[in-house]
């Protein structure tokens, strides 16, 4: 990836941001106080913690889990998570014959109501191009490595649908409660690009045996 | 359209770089490019395929080379200039006028 994909700009874009606001504002077509709103939203109220919550009780709720791949963005909005870029929401569940990976390889299609803002690497070239060519070379350099005969599925993000996996949930959490289940939940295993973290009780017995 | 974007399947790109921990933002241009983006969007000029179109229908390079917040830069500019709301000389003498210490534009 290159430098500009972090975000390094050329020394005047921070200036011409600036210059634009300032005349969206003059205009009255902004209101400055609404910008950083929208910045606290996205920064620090919406993100993957609310997937985290979707997934636990998939997991925990089989009837929750029938709506949630029956109508997603219905039994997501039972959480209160609605409005924009997650409008249009299907769910895709992996299992022991099936792994499900999202991507968008156009932009940046993301579902902003349960993962929040897309990471650099989801918006950048490597992984857009990749990803629906050789997913498990890709999946490799996240360190996630699936037998050979469980089926890759790759859905390609639209500027309307977007796509929440489903992770397996992880063997030695029989016992846990959703808020518990909602722990082992990561970003990335809700894209495809990860796993389910393993809960502690069940790391500890396999280390404690090698 | 095609396009630079279209980029589903392309080589040699490299490998995918993860950057752990990464923070939602970068840099404080990029909260407000964001942010400007979405609030102008929320007005209902233009709908999200026309933003789309903005920042893709552009030449390759400047695609390829531009960061993600460049791109939606690039993108909300040319809906302005669009619809009559900032142009892009606006915007070059507003930059004068700051760099220079003002608020007002240069003449």
């Amino acid at each position: 990836m290159s430098q500009h994909d972090h975000g390094a700009p050329p020394s005047d874009t921070a200036l011409r941001v600036k210059a634009l606001e300032s005349l969206l504002v003059e205009k009255g077509l902004v209101d400055p106080a609404a910008l950083d709103a929208l910045i606290d939203t996205y920064e620090n109220k919406v993100g993957p913690r609310n997937g985290a919550a979707v997934v636990a009780r998939a997991w925990a709720d089989p009837d929750y889990k029938v709506r949630l791949l029956g109508d997603a963005t219905a039994a997501i909005a039972e959480f209160g998570f609605t409005g924009r870029q997650g409008e249009h929401m299907v769910a895709v569940e992996n299992t022991t014959r099936v792994h499900n990976v999202v991507v968008c390889t156009l932009c940046s299609c993301y579902p902003w109501t349960v993962l929040g803002l897309p990471p650099v690497w989801y918006k950048a070239s490597p992984y857009r191009a990749r990803v629906v060519k050789e997913p498990r070379a890709v999946l490799a350099e996240f360190g996630v490595t699936l037998p050979e005969d469980v089926e890759m599925r790759v859905w390609d993000s639209t500027a309307e649908i977007r796509y929440l996996v489903l992770p397996r949930r992880p063997e030695g959490s029989e016992a846990l409660g959703e808020a518990e289940l909602a722990e082992l939940v990561t970003r990335d295993s809700m894209i495809g690009t990860g796993l389910a973290l393993i809960p502690d009780a069940m790391r500890a017995k396999t280390e404690a045996a090698e | 359209m095609n396009g630079a974007h279209d980029m589903g399947g392309m080589d040699g790109f490299g490998p995918v770089d993860i950057e752990k921990n990464e923070p939602i933002f970068h840099a404080e241009w990029e909260r407000r490019a964001f942010a400007l983006t979405v609030a102008m969007g929320a007005h209902g000029l233009w709908n999200i395929d026309m933003s789309r179109f903005m920042r893709e229908n552009r030449d390759p390079l400047g695609y390829l080379e531009d960061s993600y917040y460049e791109r939606w830069l690039y993108g909300l500019e040319a809906l302005l200039e669009r619809n009559n709301l900032v142009t892009r000389d606006e915007i070059a003498a507003r930059m004068r006028s700051l760099a220079e210490g003002g608020g007002e534009d240069a003449a």
